[in-house]
Formats: C-alpha cells, structure tokens, sequence
C-alpha cells in the first residue's frame, strides 16, 4: 500500500495497463506531449511512445469513432475526453456505435474499450463544463457507467474497465483528483465491476452516494452521528451500471430510511432509479419517503455562491437524513 | 505514429497540384451519361485488352456476383411487398459494379469492408452466402446476425465483413479506426469503407479524412455517389459536384471513377489498395453511380423522372460488362445464361432457405447486449 | 307469529348474497318450500325457498341489493300481525354477523383475539347506536380518518397483531413511523400481555361435498410440516410455483380425428375431452398430485375428480367431472357439454362443482399459448392448457412443423416438489404425445 492522489492512482492503472497489454493504447486530447489537460497521462508517452499514447485533433467524434473501429478490429482502447462535456460531441459513437455493435452483429463484435475523463462539477467553469451525464449513458443497455470515489477505488475499478470486454464510461471527477488514499500497489489488484462498497457502516438510515458526494456523505454522517446519535450507513455503488442494487436494499432492509446523493439532475436521473428499485424490492422496509439530493433543475451558474447552491453539500444531505428519520 | 515527413510519390503529386481531373471545369458536365459513355468508349480497347489478360475464373466470379446481386435484390423487392421483409429495406440495382469492382480487388485474408445500410450485395460480394443474408432480412434464427440486426446491419466476422450501419457516415469513422489498428498490429491490412455521397457533408467524414491522412492509415474510402441522398439531389445539398476533390483539403489522393463500369472500379480500387498496403496511405474515390429503385422500400420517388432512370440504364453495369467480355471473347451468351440460372437458383434457394428457417428464441432478446 | 327470512348459505364459499328476483310481492301468501326469490351468489344463481306457510309481510332488502350470510332480508307471518317489533330487532342483526362474536373474542386475552380485533377494526364503533347510523358514522370515518402509516410501521404492526388505529402517530401528519409501532411494542412487553407467538394460517373449514371422492390420510412426516411451513411463510398460504412443459400435439390431434371418424355430430369429442382424460390417468400413477395438504395429514384421493374451468356471462365456474379415471373418453366429453352448458345458466348444484381433486383451466380457445392458473385450494394443483400451435422444431436434425402445446402447472409445495409434479407432466406429456399409452 502506497499513500496516493486519485490522479496518481489513475496514472498507475494505465501505466500497468499499458504495460500489460500491447492491445491497450490511450488516444485523446492533450494526452501526450501536454501530459494530459489534468495530468492524469503524465509520464505515458515519454514511457510507452508515439504509438501507444496518442494526441489527437479536436474531432471528439472522429477519435471516438477510431477508438470504436479499433476495438472492432482487436485493440483495446482507453479514449480520454477532455472533460466528459465534450463526449456529446461522440454521442453517436458512444450510443449509436459502441454500445450496439455487440447486439447488432449477433454477437459477433464486441467492444472492450474505456472512454474516460472528468464528470460533474469543477470550480466555476460554468454551465458547458460541468455537466455529470452518468445517468444519460446509464439508460442505454450495452454500456457499463463506473464512478470511482477513492484513490483505490479508481485504480482497481480502471485495471477492470480496461480489462472488460465491452465499451466503459469511466467517470472521473475533477474535483477528486488531488484527494489522497492508501492504495494497494499490487498489478494484479482490480475491483470487479458491479459490486458495491459499504463506506460506512450504521444502522438507522442508508445515504448512497457516489463519485464527489461519497466523502460529503461520510462527512454528513460522522456529524449527525456526533449531534444526533443517529448511524448513517454509506452504500457506494461505485458501478452505475450493473447496479448492485442488492447492496442498496439489504442496507435498507436494516435501516428502513434512504436517502441519494448525486451531482447530477435529479430528473430521470440515477437516484430516480434506485428509488424505484428500492420502492419495487423493499417497499416493506420503509419508514418514510426517499429522499434525493441532486443538483438544481437549472445549468451550472458561474458566482461562486450560486454554484454552492446548485450542488449537494453536507448541510443538505445532513438535512436530508433528519427528515427521513423523523428528526 | 511516426512522424517522419518525407514525401511519398503521391504526396508529391499532390503537392504539385497534379490530383487527377483538378483540370475540369464544370463536374457535373462529366456526370452526364453520355460524356461518360464517351469516355468509356475511349478507354475501353485498352481495357479489353487488360481482360483478355486477366483470370478467367475471376472475370467470371464478378459478373456471377452482379448478376446475383441484381436478382437478390429483384427478389428482395418482391417479397418485401409480400411482407416477408420488415422495416428499412434499401435495395441495390443499378449499382452493383461498385460493390463488384471494389471487393473483388481485395485480399479477403486480411482486409477489411465497413459499409452503409445499402448493404446487402457489399455482404455477399465479401462472403456472406445469400442465404444467410436473405434469412436475415427475413429475422430468422438463420441470419447472419441472428435476426438481431436485419437488412440494415449484416456483419460477418469470419468474412471480415465489419457490418452495415445505419446512422449515415458513422462507420467512415468506425473504418478509420479499423486501418488505425491494422496499421497499429502490423497485419499488412487494408480497409476498405464505403459511403454514400450524401454523407461527406456529415462532419465524421472530415474528421475522419483528417486524421487518416495526419496519421497515414491504409484505408481505401469509396463514395458511392448515386447522386441522391434519399430524395435530395447532390446539387441541392453540397456546394460542389466534385467530391474526389475534397481529398485535396487533406492532402489526400483523391480520384473520380466511373461507378457503371466494373473494370473501372476494380482497377482504381487496386491502386488504391496498393497505395494503402505498400505507402499506408489513404486515398478518396468517388465512384459515380445510379440507384435505379427508390432510397428505400418506402420511396415514392417523385424526385426524379422516369426519362432520367432510363438514360442512366442504357448504361446499365451489367450490359456494359457482359458487351466488353464479349468483345474480348472471354464469355459468350451461353455462358452468360447459364451464370444467370445459376444466380436464380442460388437466390431461390436462399428464399427457400429464409421461409423454413425458424424465428429467433425468444430466449434470444436478452443475449449478446454485454459480452 | 311472524319469523324473520335470513339470508341463507347458498354455496359453500358464499359470504354474501344478492337478490336477482324476488317471485313473491309484499302481502302474497306463501306456502313452506315454494321458491319466494332467487339469489346469486359467488358461482351461480340460486333458488331461495321459503321454510313456512304465510304471508310476505315486508321486503328488507330490495330486488339488486346485497345482504351477508344470516341478514335479515324479510319478514314473513299472518296478515295483518303487528311486527313493528321484529322490524326494531332486525336493525341491530341486520350488521354484520361477526359483531357479536368479535365482541366477545376481544373480552378474551392473547394473541389470536389482538389479531381478529386488528383485522376488523370498525367492529369497535357498532356498539354504539343502530346499525344504519353506524353505517354512515363508518363511511365518514373512513374519508377523514384514513390512517397514514409507513411499510415497514403497517408491516410490524401486522405481524404483531397491533391496531393501527390503538397508536398515534409521531410522524408528520400524524403518519405512523416504526418508533411508533416499537414504543407500543415496548408498553405492551412491560404489561406481558402478548407473548409473541407464530401467527395462525387462517383456516377455512373444509366443505364436504355430497359426492366427496373417497380418500386415505397418512401422517405427515415432520420434514414434510417443516418444508410446508417455510414455504408458507415465504410465499403465503398456499406457497405456488410452476412447471410448464412443451407437448407435442400431432397424434393427439389425430386420436381425436379417429374417434370423431366413428361418433355422430353431436358425440364429438375435443382436444380438451382427451386432455381431462389423459390427466385423470396421470394422476393415478402420481398420487402426490391428486391429493391436499392439511397440516397434520395429507389426503389422497383414490380416483381423479377434474375439475374442468368454464367461463360464464359474469365468472368463473369449475364443474367437475367425477372419477374421469374410470370413465371412458365419450361419457367425460358428454358429461363436460352438458355440465358446461348448465354452468352457462348458472343451473349447477353446488356438489357439481365443489369438490375436485385436481382442476384444468383451457384457454387454448382464445390462442392463449401459455398462462399460469391459481389452485382452487384444497387441491395442490391446477393445469394451466394453451393452445395447440403449428410450430417449426428440429427432429432428426431437420426442421419440421409440428403442433406444440404448452401446459403450466401451478403445484402446491407443501405437497408436491419440483421433481414430484415434473414427473407427473411427463407421464401426462407421454400418454398425450402416444395416446396409446392411455390404454397399456
């Protein structure tokens, strides 16, 4: 175990990867000779070359669609997005190529490729940067959504995406980046994709959470702990998609009250599915509403306040769990 | 990638402004079919002369392949309108030189094919045996992609066949992402990816055109102008005719061919395969074609005249072909009866094939989403 | 003197009546055993008959209403008696019969009293008042206090025998939250009043038809108790599951054309005549099928009674066709026409249609291909028939036409297991797909 940045732990995953596999090669933005726009390919194309580490045009879609076309062809590509605003632009790629092929061909060609970057909020960057579209990939069958909330969590949750044999959104966060952690420094560690982590263990109310609001959440819960002697359990899916929703419901199924936090809109979003499924699998279980925290129904503001307002925060989840356990 | 500048011979064409047809004035001049008629009848001697040399199995396999082409798709329409065949059906009579003289200049060992939706004659030209297409369009357990996919994607891995596409120009993209990894493992492979005209005014085209020629990738990339993106004619949605001369804004070799005759297409695409395998560079042909039927089953057709098709089919591929195997004695007309009966009973036997064939297992819904 | 008319138990599932007719008018002279009114009830409509001489004095309840088991609904004696009496008592019998009864229960300690006084709270509110002031009182009641309580709060109360409506809420709009439900729980351990005890299976008396089939009991083993108990407590009383399996028609189809070949037009028998035969033989060889759980002992039953689902105007009535096991294939097609057609009059007797062993649901007629049915308890299983499909299969490594039928039985588990009713359908499924069988 070594004390790590997340960005240092995604770095590590590739470097390994890379080396591993001659199959994985990373494409994207600003991914080699800049060392990436956030640092998180520093030191590849130094290591592995030209051929390995590949600068790309600004042409999201184009480089999408080579990176689609050489999964097709037997390469395992890692496609970075500069920040994940910018893979709309390759939307079509995304949804129309790569989940589908698989499908399409009757099974013939699958597609083990990653496409990752930054998700959600950063510091003021606006409303066309700060976009978290977990749950728009997440609707499409075909594609598997992954948010890693720790350093070893990105680094075991990346060997695995590039590893799986179909197309990955590995969502980043900009934010998370410097956060540091233990992580084991062992090659062959990976998190299989699909299983969920108890971050905190409680008994009286169950707080999801993802990504950025991971350690809001945990941060919410050693408060009320502290000032209402009430245990929040934190359930972190750390996959989307395959949902472990069965992680989700045994903890509600204990502590009877739920509450989800996400960075993302709220409308048609991934709280508003896990909700459901929980309503579906432990409607007995519950003692009052779920509640949900999302970010406001409006586009990222600029003023710093305003920005503050539309994103979860610790007061808000922690308001959130005082409603559900009738406080 | 490397990024070693030195200029290729192609390049250095290019650099002097030596594409070819850079000199004609007015392209749509040339588009006209009885120019274009004009100037087959001038190349034609020598091009007799080049059959008289070739393979005589192969010269056979091409028109066997038109031939079959033609009925299969005839017989598509037929039982499209007997229901047989659900949703998007796009058939492709009339340009069946281009599907012909483009894959049959391959080597099926390594290379690869990635076309539009049009696909169905692309597919059996690079292997896929007509029945297996047929009970495709059909949904049958039997097809080549299960029922799963329809006549709009048709993949065969085995065949190299990297599938049909229904979202216009995304596989431009797609094959250029195969020639990367060609390139990448070293296979010696070539790509060959087809498009209609209407798609070049898609950005992926440029995207993708850019970064083949910045990075070098064999990849052949074959328009298939058939002058209408469903009823909109060229003129109406592009603002110049010539699209080979698009190449020029990449620095890409670019080519106009003739897309009613096959020899024409099989040898530029040779070229232009050899250009890919031994100078792994891309190159641009815009082949020239008509689509006799409508843009799909649904297609009223009220954007063209009757007169039109009917210039555009005094020049039909087949005829043109069969007059110059002719000539040049290598086939006569009872070798031509008998290729066709052959082709009749091979698309009979794929209809019959398609009916008996059972529907997919409903089991069958939920496999093959993740791998 | 003059008597009340009650309303009578008129089938053996009927727990309220309505009347379709009445045959006599207030002031006519009836005379013992003459049919006054008719009366549907769940399955069919039924004759109600008076049981003395007189006169119909007054008429409670009017031709389209509803009365429970036991409601008064009129008065029958001499002309001209005075019954303004009768008519006083008949406010208080005319509520629901149990009121007494819950009353009483709730006088007695423990747990089985808390659980009736749970499931029939309003019981509470009839003694005050008459019942048609009760009635009202009981319909306001319900729209201003509707009792808002959480899943898991309205779960636990029901597992612990609590009233609902004995606890206040704590939870915004006075919803009751868990804490509610434990804090109750609490006072109610302090005053050792409930010891938690496993809550009963509520158990409805077995009805006897006339012409029950003659049957033998063995013990049940406690492995047997323990999985029944299990289950039960899974999946609810009767813990169901299926097992549906494909057969292959064509010789069936071809038995019954050979059959038809030889009988007059309106002795033809159906797919479904061969069906319920083919089903009473399976049955003999897999008494586990043919047989009902009750608890301490299973029954087997020594001939196969089917009982044959037929769709009438406004149900669902099951007619059985007593011992098909030992009745030949023409006398069971006779039998299923004219039960069927009585059923569509709603003219069957009650024991001509309680009382099977084992029940067949058909909807192949409607181009159902497969379904699953509810068992009709006691029996531990139902056939669920669809229809008979041209459908290509593989046999012999080529593609082929065939007719297959998909079946779904829904078996009880207490009884039958997975194995016991897979067995079953392929000795049905054999005997079907070589109807010859059926006489080896």
């Amino acid at each position: 175990m070594a004390e790590m940045t997340m960005r240092d732990a995604l770095n590590q995953a590739l470097r390994e990867e890379l080396a591993r596999d001659e199959r994985v090669f990373i494409m994207g933005e600003e991914v080699a000779q800049y060392e990436g726009a956030y640092k998180v390919t520093r030191g590849l194309w130094r290591e592995f070359g030209d051929k390995r580490v590949i600068d790309t045009p600004i042409s999201e879609l184009g480089f999408a669609a080579i990176g689609v076309g050489a999964a097709m062809a037997g390469l395992r590509p890692v496609i970075e997005f500069m920040t994940w605003n910018f893979s709309i632009l390759a939307a079509d790629q995304i949804i129309n190529h790569a989940a589908k092929m698989l499908y399409m061909s009757g099974g013939q060609f699958n597609i083990p490729i990653v496409f990752r970057g930054p998700n959600g909020s950063a510091y003021q960057v606006s409303s066309q940067h700060s976009q978290a579209l977990e749950a728009m990939y997440a609707n499409f069958p075909g594609l598997k959504v992954v948010m890693p909330s720790t350093p070893a969590d990105a680094k075991g949750l990346l060997k695995s995406a590039i590893r799986d044999d179909n197309p990955v959104i590995f969502l980043e966060q900009e934010r998370m980046y410097g956060m540091k952690g233990e992580v084991p420094e062992d090659e062959d560690f990976t998190i299989p994709l699909g299983v969920a982590d108890v971050k905190r263990q409680g008994k009286d109310c169950t707080i999801v959470a993802r990504s950025l609001t991971v350690p809001l959440a945990l941060q919410a819960a050693e408060k009320i702990e502290k000032e209402f002697g009430v245990s929040c359990e934190v359930v972190d899916p750390r996959t989307i998609k395959p949902l472990d929703i069965e992680t989700i419901v045994k903890s509600v199924k204990k502590t009877n009250r739920l509450v989800i936090v996400e960075e993302s809109h709220q409308f048609c979003g991934v709280a508003a599915e896990i909700t459901a499924q929980v309503t579906e699998k432990a409607f007995d279980y519950l003692d009052a509403p779920i509640k949900r925290i999302s970010s406001a129904e409006a586009p990222m503001p600029y003023a710093k306040n305003l920005e503050a307002a539309a994103l979860p925060d610790v007061p808000k989840i922690i308001e959130a769990v005082k409603e559900v356990c009738y406080l | 990638m490397s990024k070693v500048a030195q200029k290729t011979k192609h390049e250095q064409a290019l650099a002097d402004g030596r594409t070819r047809f850079s000199h004609v004035e007015s392209w749509e001049e040339i588009f006209d079919p009885e120019i274009a008629q004009a100037e087959y009848l001038k190349r034609k001697k020598s091009q007799i002369a080049l059959i008289k040399k070739m393979d005589k199995a192969l010269l056979r396999e091409m028109l066997y392949q038109m031939v079959l082409g033609r009925i299969f798709e005839e017989k598509c329409a037929e039982v499209y309108r007997l229901g047989k065949i659900g949703g998007f059906c796009h058939l492709y009579i009339g340009q069946e030189a281009v599907a012909v003289g483009a894959i049959m200049a391959i080597d099926k060992k390594r290379d690869y094919v990635i076309v539009a939706y049009r696909d169905h004659v692309q597919a059996m030209v690079a292997g896929i045996e007509p029945e297996a297409v047929m009970a495709e369009l059909y949904g049958k357990a039997t097809g080549c992609v299960k029922g799963k996919g329809g006549s709009m994607h048709l993949f065969s891995k085995e065949h190299n066949f990297f599938g049909g596409h229904g979202i216009v120009g995304g596989q431009i993209g797609v094959g250029t992402g195969m020639a990367f990894a060609q390139k990448y493992q070293g296979t010696g492979g070539v790509t060959l990816c087809f498009f209609g005209e209407a798609a070049v005014n898609q950005g992926i085209f440029h995207e993708s055109l850019n970064m083949a020629q910045l990075w070098k990738l064999p990849i052949v990339y074959i328009c298939e102008n058939n002058q209408y993106g469903m009823g909109t004619a060229q003129k109406r949605a592009m603002s110049i005719a010539n699209i080979a001369r698009k190449a020029d804004a990449y620095g890409m070799y670019g080519e106009f061919v003739d897309g009613m005759d096959v020899m024409a297409v099989y040898q530029a695409t040779s070229n232009a395969i050899e250009r890919a395998r031994k100078e792994s560079l891309p190159s641009l042909l815009e082949v020239r074609c008509y689509r006799y039927m409508g843009h799909s089953m649904s297609d009223p057709g009220k954007y063209r005249t009757i007169e039109e098709i009917k210039k555009y089919q005094q020049r039909d591929p087949i005829l043109l072909f069969k007059d110059s195997l002719k000539e040049a004695k290598v086939f006569n007309d009872e070798d031509f009866a008998e290729i066709e009966q052959q082709a009749r009973k091979k698309v009979e036997e794929a209809v019959e094939f398609a009916e008996k064939s059972p529907l997919p297992d409903e089991s069958e819904l939920l496999t093959d989403v993740l791998a | 003197m003059a008597s009340k008319i009650l309303m009578p138990k008129l089938s053996p599932t009927m727990e309220e009546g309505q009347i379709s007719r009445w045959l006599k008018k207030e002031g006519d002279e009836v005379q013992a055993n003459e049919t006054i009114a008719e009366v549907d009830t769940d399955k069919a409509t039924m004759e109600m008959t008076a049981l003395e001489s007189g006169v119909l004095l007054k008429i409670l309840v009017p031709e389209g209403g509803t009365a429970k088991l036991g409601q008064v609904i009129g008065i029958i004696g001499q002309k001209g008696e005075d019954i303004s009496q009768l008519l006083a008592d008949t406010v208080e019998t005319a509520t629901s019969p149990e009121t007494s009864v819950s009353a009483a229960d709730s006088s007695k300690d423990g747990e089985k009293a808390k659980v009736k006084e749970a499931e029939k709270t309003e019981s509470v509110a009839v003694k005050s008042g008459n019942g048609f002031e009760t009635a009202v009182a009981e319909k306001e009641a319900e729209e201003t206090d509707r009792i808002f309580v959480s899943p898991i709060a309205a779960r636990m109360a029901a597992e612990h025998g609590i009233d609902l409506r004995s606890i206040k809420g704590s939870g915004p709009g006075g919803r009751i939250i868990k804490r509610d439900i434990e804090a109750a729980l609490a006072r109610v351990a302090t005053l050792e009043v409930a010891q938690p005890v496993p809550t009963e299976v509520p158990v409805s008396l077995p009805f006897t038809p006339q012409r029950e089939a003659l049957y033998r009991e063995e013990t049940t083993t406690q492995m047997r108790r323990t999985i029944a108990k299990r289950l039960v407590q899974s999946i609810g009383p009767i813990p169901t599951f299926y097992l549906t399996i494909e057969i292959e028609m064509d010789k069936a189809i071809e038995f019954r054309q050979q059959i038809n070949s030889t009988v007059g037009e309106d002795e033809k028998v159906s797919l479904n005549d061969i069906i319920v035969k083919t089903a009473a033989m399976a049955l003999m060889k897999h008494p586990f099928v043919n047989s009902s759980y009750r608890d301490d002992k299973i029954r087997f039953y020594e001939d196969a009674d089917i009982g044959v689902a037929v769709a009438i105007e406004d149900g669902l009535i099951t007619p059985v066709v007593r011992q098909a096991n030992k009745k030949g294939i023409l006398q069971i097609s006779r039998e299923i026409k004219e039960l069927a057609a009585r059923a569509r009059e709603k003219k069957l007797q009650p024991e001509e249609y309680t009382g099977a062993t084992f029940s067949i649901s058909n909807l192949g007629m409607y181009g159902i291909k497969q379904f699953t049915a509810i068992i009709n308890p006691p029996e531990a299983a139902i056939l669920a028939v669809g229809s008979a499909t041209p459908t290509p299969v593989v046999r012999d490594g080529s593609v082929t036409v065939r007719n297959i039928m998909h079946v779904t039985m829904s078996c009880d588990h207490r009884v039958i297991d997975g194995a016991t009713g897979a067995r079953f359908l392929q000795t049905f499924k054999q005997m079907l797909e070589n109807p010859i069988l059926m006489v080896v």
